[in-house]
């Protein structure tokens, strides 16, 4: 328990320190890794913990971007009300595919909400007029202030997203040692047998589901604030992939590996593709490698070989 | 003897397609008491206590716990009302530690601190001597620590009710003594359903012997009386009128 506090505090200082040394590149993308991590350890309370495997988180992600961005186009408010309108529209979402969707199982249940996801899509193209689905439409800087501070100032952004990461990065330490995350991991490990120790598994897993989608729609909110872009491109199959894989590299059911695979991916893409325009080659071969080498992901392995404590 | 009922079933019946597992069981438990459940394979018995607990649906009849019509509840509601049920084949958290699988079980109905829940965690791993294998993965285990575990995750729960599917299947003589003794203290407290095929496990523990067959009670009394009686001779060793 202690040193997994420790370990966790250790990750957010050493971001603190990076701030300040990391050179300006480096630095931009670092606060893009901390909001899209953030997302990815939404989708990890779903997926790694309690074992529900969703190919549809790009709309909670979507539901948290627009249900910002609309506030702020249309309502007139500051980006701080806005992000909490952005929080209860992917709340209300997952309450609502969460209903639906575990009504089904296993591939069922991916297939439902990767359907979900896609008639979420499709109803931000068809109210195109407002939402500018296409092409998008930008929150201006002047809009994204809070506090007197300016959120796209590269310091106050990076400072902003690393709130927003480490909030979410100690919570979901608290969630996955408190009680409610052990009868998640019961679920996920022997769900018979979690229901013939009397827990209601369902209603585990409906919370499962809605703490996810309202983490993923933190991180969404987040993005559009923070780098002032909204548009349905992040609605799409893509960005429902994207935290499957980055969850399943860092190491799917470990609070740090959703920020490493995360990371880890990023820069691979980033660097390899500063070598061969075929980069992709590159990615998809190591993706290949990694799945065959390291099927629990690259903390997982470290939890394997040298610290079984690790939450 | 005024004893009070704990559970009761009334003509309880399971079907799978043309097959009669269970016909028109009627059962009465009362509170406090050790009955251990017996036939020969493919009698019904697991099927009959999964019903108890609610892991499948009757097809016809009606149970009651403690006076109230449980039968249209989902399983998860049952257990919480005091019943625990023990897998006759072995159903552990396999990556979880031996502590986190206890802790499981205690942890539902358990109000308190957590310093509360470590404690009452422990005690139920020391009741059945596993205390020392905390720390272990469960599915790392041997066989009859497993077994072990199972009925520690049944102990945990403090049921009213505690339904053993053959625990000691697999358990060497010694464990089985350290078996006998703990049943003995758990009914203290807790009634005790077992099905059992080891006869000596069941003539010792037992207050009660109910018999099933083919589905059907065909004969329910004390140790003594079962031991005598014809009908489930004929049952175990086949007979001319069989």
């Amino acid at each position: 328990m202690r040193k997994s506090i420790a370990l966790h505090l250790g990750l957010i200082a050493l971001l603190i320190v990076l701030q300040f040394v990391l050179p300006a590149y480096h630095h931009g993308n670092m606060a893009r890794i901390m909001v899209m991590a953030t997302y990815a350890m939404g989708y990890n309370i779903m997926f790694g913990y309690t074992g529900l495997l969703s190919l549809g988180h790009a709309m909670f992600f979507a539901a948290g971007l627009y249900g910002m961005g609309l506030s702020v186009q249309f309502l007139g408010m500051g980006v701080g009300p806005a992000f909490g309108m952005g929080l209860f529209a992917s709340l209300t979402l997952s309450l609502v595919v969460g209903l639906l969707a575990l009504r089904t199982l296993g591939v069922a249940f991916m297939i439902v909400t990767l359907m979900f996801s896609q008639t979420i899509f499709l109803v931000i193209l068809y109210f195109n007029p407002y939402t500018r689905g296409d092409e998008g439409f930008v929150i201006q800087q002047s809009v994204r202030h809070i506090f007197g501070l300016d959120l796209s100032d590269p310091t106050i952004r990076y400072f902003a997203a690393l709130v927003l990461f480490s909030t979410v990065l100690i919570g979901t330490l608290k969630l996955v040692q408190s009680n409610i995350g052990r009868v998640f991991i019961a679920i996920r490990e022997n769900e018979p047998r979690a229901k013939m120790l009397g827990y209601d598994t369902w209603r585990h897993k409906l919370l499962s589901v809605v703490l996810s989608g309202t983490v993923s729609g933190a991180a969404g909110a987040s993005y559009g604030i923070l780098f002032g872009y909204v548009g349905a491109s992040f609605a799409q199959v893509p960005y429902s992939i994207f935290p499957l894989l980055w969850v399943l590299l860092g190491g799917a059911g470990t609070v740090i590996g959703p920020f490493i695979g995360t990371l880890f991916m990023f820069y691979l893409i980033d660097l390899s593709s500063t070598v061969t325009d075929a980069y992709m080659l590159v990615v998809g071969v190591v993706l290949v490698l990694l799945t065959m080498f390291a099927r629990n992901g690259l903390i997982g392995i470290v939890r394997e070989r040298w610290a079984k404590w690790l939450p | 003897m005024a004893a009070v009922t704990l559970l009761s079933t009334r003509a309880v019946s399971k079907t799978y397609g043309g097959l009669k597992a269970v016909q028109n069981v009627d059962f009465i438990l009362p509170k406090g008491e050790i009955r251990a459940l017996i036939g020969p394979n493919g009698a019904g018995k697991t099927t009959f206590v999964s019903m108890l607990c609610g892991r499948i649906p009757v097809t016809s009849g009606v149970i009651e716990f403690e006076g109230t019509d449980v039968t249209a509840l989902p399983d998860h509601k049952r257990i919480s009302l005091g019943i625990a049920y023990t897998f006759q084949i072995t159903s552990i958290f396999a990556n979880l530690t031996v502590y986190e699988n206890v802790a499981l079980a205690v942890q539902r109905h358990h109000v308190g601190s957590d310093k509360n829940l470590k404690i009452q965690t422990k005690i139920a791993l020391a009741r059945v001597g596993l205390h020392p294998f905390s720390d272990q993965t469960a599915g790392d285990l041997a066989y009859g620590h497993q077994r072990l575990l199972e009925i520690a995750m049944g102990l945990g729960q403090t049921p009213k009710l505690l339904i053993l599917d053959e625990p000691t299947q697999g358990l060497s003589d010694g464990e089985i003594d350290a078996f006998k003794t703990l049943i003995r203290d758990v009914a203290q407290t807790t009634t005790v359903l077992l099905i059992e095929h080891n006869i000596d496990v069941v003539m010792s523990l037992a207050d009660q012997i109910t018999v099933l067959n083919f589905g059907e009670i065909i004969a329910e009394g004390t140790p003594a009386q079962i031991h005598a009686n014809a009908a489930v001779q004929t049952a175990y060793l086949g007979g001319d009128d069989a």
